[in-house]
């Protein structure tokens, strides 16, 4: 990955300076105003407010992974939205069968999406591109048909409503504090994911999405490190939807549809392919895109009949935006970032100097 | 008796829809997953050309027709040209987008409710008994016709037709035929046409029959499995495929309802495993895409 341009030259002069995660003075102040920004939002915001940016962080766990695993590791999956059921899933029914507290179901989510993970990246093994495309969303459609057994059979024909958890003995039923809670879970994902991405497994899975024949030649052992990336991924995704059931206190197989899927490859796609910031933008971006356009229907003259399909309108401008993402800026949000922050760098000039001086 | 009718109607079904699949892979190596999408809209277009001609139904089909060849060519031309040599997941995702957008027009325009296109071209559909006791929607018959007709065709078409013989080669090796001189765009577009214009009618038999809803659109997704069993790039794989698909389907529902909509797919799964590039599809395929 190419990293953005930080300092304007290479100033690296010891091990450590290259071990670190953050390298200006200018970063480190600014990266600590916004994440001291973040903390302080729930005191100023309103309910509303709050939820949507818990939304926010809900959705940037799954995209964070689905980065790691279509951007990073050139894997394409689209069953994401049955993992995120797997998640969800096995919470509500260790909540419902065992009555199991939030300790035990987060880490059964992650186990049971890791052991997901294996089953949803065994074809990877043999399979490339479309072919893996087509097994996973198979694999999808599976998971779906489970969760809607169980709630059949148990007779939960609605879903599954799940109690708050609690947190050395409070009960996490108030926003701020869940706005606390998640936004301390995508923190760590992206701290896994930033770290995970500048070792030794991001190199190797750099390479075999480059070109797989040329990393197997070069040592890379390509099958563990696909299974790897999809049990990671997998897991991520499932500790993710665990929070949203909690957080929604309710489960229905109804939420996960092949829709939420696509959304969550927007969000990589709008983000941007292959940045971890662009999976960052495309979650902001994709999860405040529906309230933007029953904004914009009210604002606008004229469309306030359309008003009472909003889910509609919704799917219909997701697709145009979608295709115009990819149609005029594949690069994504992050592209556009890049080249505002070039414009400034190079000011006055407008392009690069051949040999790319100063990267 | 009445099994076996169920099943060769659910396989015609799926043949139709799913020869729009393959035609599209086989010439231009992109998986549309806005077929079922396509196809949906072909049935509402059917829906608002039936208010014009209201007793004319033969007129009212062909004129749905022609307009969803049209929405085809239109898609290729304004759409999947520009993603013609794009990463091949470029191109899916731009028919996933183009699908959740038409998904979301189609409602706008023609609301979510359940519609009857057969009622509003004065249409109705009498069972025919067959020997043996067993029944057959007149809908439901003229479908499995016009699958065999539609195949037919295809075959020949491919086999001998001018055209057909172009995207042959256009989708074996795209760069030499280019060279002979082959238009790949028109090319391309054709096939768009030709598989949005399968795809719409099988749509329009399937709402004649038994009414249209945005839930078409399952329908159209389940039968992707049926073209992948066969082989993706091979018809007669895709006719095959249609036909295991169907089978397993109409006999396991008898053991669980639910299971209805996953069957198709785990049939996929289980071919994916076994035997990746399908029945009759070619096995160098993998390594292209």
């Amino acid at each position: 990955m190419s990293s953005p341009p930080r300092a304007s030259g290479y100033f690296r002069t010891g091990y450590a300076q290259d071990f670190a995660l953050v390298e200006t003075r200018l970063r480190r102040t600014s990266l600590a105003v916004f994440a001291l920004l973040l903390v302080c939002y729930p005191l100023i915001a309103s309910p509303f407010g709050l939820d949507l940016a818990s939304q926010v962080f809900l959705n940037a766990i799954g995209a964070l992974a689905l980065m790691l695993l279509t951007g990073y590791a050139g894997q394409i999956s689209l069953g994401h939205a049955g993992l995120l059921a797997a998640g969800a899933y096995t919470t509500g029914i260790m909540f419902r069968e065992l009555s199991a507290p939030f300790w035990l179901t987060l880490p059964a989510s992650a186990l049971a999406g890791a052991l997901l993970g294996v089953v949803f990246g065994l074809p990877s093994l043999r399979l490339r591109g479309l072919y893996l495309a087509v097994s996973t969303l198979a694999l999808h459609f599976v998971v779906a048909y489970l969760g809607a057994e169980y709630e059949t059979r148990r007779g939960f024909s609605t879903g599954v409503t799940i109690d708050p958890p609690s947190l050395f003995g409070h009960e996490l039923t108030d926003g701020r504090l869940w706005y606390l809670v998640l936004l301390a879970f995508a923190a760590a994902t992206l701290l896994i994911c930033v770290n995970l991405i500048r070792s030794r497994t991001g190199r190797a899975w750099n390479a075999l999405r480059s070109r797989e024949t040329v990393a197997e030649a070069l040592g890379i052992p390509i099958a563990s490190y696909k299974l790897i990336a999809f049990v990671i991924t997998s897991a991520m995704t499932s500790v993710a939807g665990c929070l949203f059931a909690y957080y929604r206190g309710f489960v229905s197989i109804e939420a996960f549809s092949l829709f939420l899927t696509i959304q969550y490859f927007a969000m990589v796609i709008i983000g941007g392919m292959g940045s971890l910031l662009g999976a960052l933008l495309g979650s902001v971006f994709v999860t405040l895109f529906p309230y933007l356009i029953e904004g914009a229907l009210h604002a606008l003259p004229g469309m306030e009949r359309y008003a009472s399909d909003l889910a509609a309108v919704n799917q219909a401008a997701f697709g145009v935006v979608m295709i115009l993402f990819l149609l005029f800026e594949p690069l994504g949000l992050v592209g556009i970032w890049r080249r505002i922050q070039n414009y400034f760098l190079l000011w006055p000039f407008r392009y690069r100097p051949v040999g790319g001086g100063g990267r | 008796m009445q099994l076996l009718v169920n099943i060769i109607v659910l396989s015609a079904i799926y043949a139709l829809i799913s020869c729009g699949y393959v035609l599209i892979y086989r010439v231009s190596r992109v998986l549309n997953l806005a077929h079922g999408e396509l196809m949906m809209l072909g049935a509402y277009i059917l829906l608002t050309v039936a208010s014009l001609f209201t007793q004319n139904a033969a007129a009212a089909l062909a004129a749905a027709l022609a307009l969803s060849l049209a929405v085809g060519l239109l898609v290729y031309l304004f759409l999947m040209r520009k993603m013609t040599g794009e990463m091949v997941l470029a191109a899916v995702l731009t028919t996933i987008a183009l699908g959740i957008l038409l998904r979301g027009l189609v409602v706008l325009i023609w609301s979510a409710q359940q519609q009857y296109p057969a009622q509003a071209l004065g249409l109705d559909n009498p069972p025919i008994v067959l020997p043996g006791g067993a029944r057959i929607s007149t809908f439901a018959a003229i479908l499995v016709v016009a699958t065999g007709l539609v195949y037919a065709a295809l075959f020949t078409f491919l086999r001998f037709g001018r055209w057909g013989v172009r995207m042959r080669a256009a989708g074996q090796n795209p760069l030499l035929a280019a060279q002979r001189g082959i238009n790949l765009h028109v090319i391309y577009a054709l096939a768009w046409g030709l598989s949005t214009l399968t795809g719409a009618l099988a749509g329009m038999l399937i709402a004649l029959d038994s009414g249209l809803t945005g839930t078409m659109v399952t329908i159209g997704l389940k039968a992707f499995p049926a073209a992948l069993v066969g082989g993706l790039d091979s018809l007669a794989g895709a006719l095959l495929g249609s036909l295991i698909v169907g089978t397993a389907e109409v006999l396991l529902v008898y053991v669980n309802p639910l299971l209805s909509d996953v069957v198709p797919f785990l049939v996929l799964i289980a071919m994916l495993i076994v035997r990746p590039w399908g029945l009759f599809g070619t096995r160098e395929e993998l390594d292209r895409v």
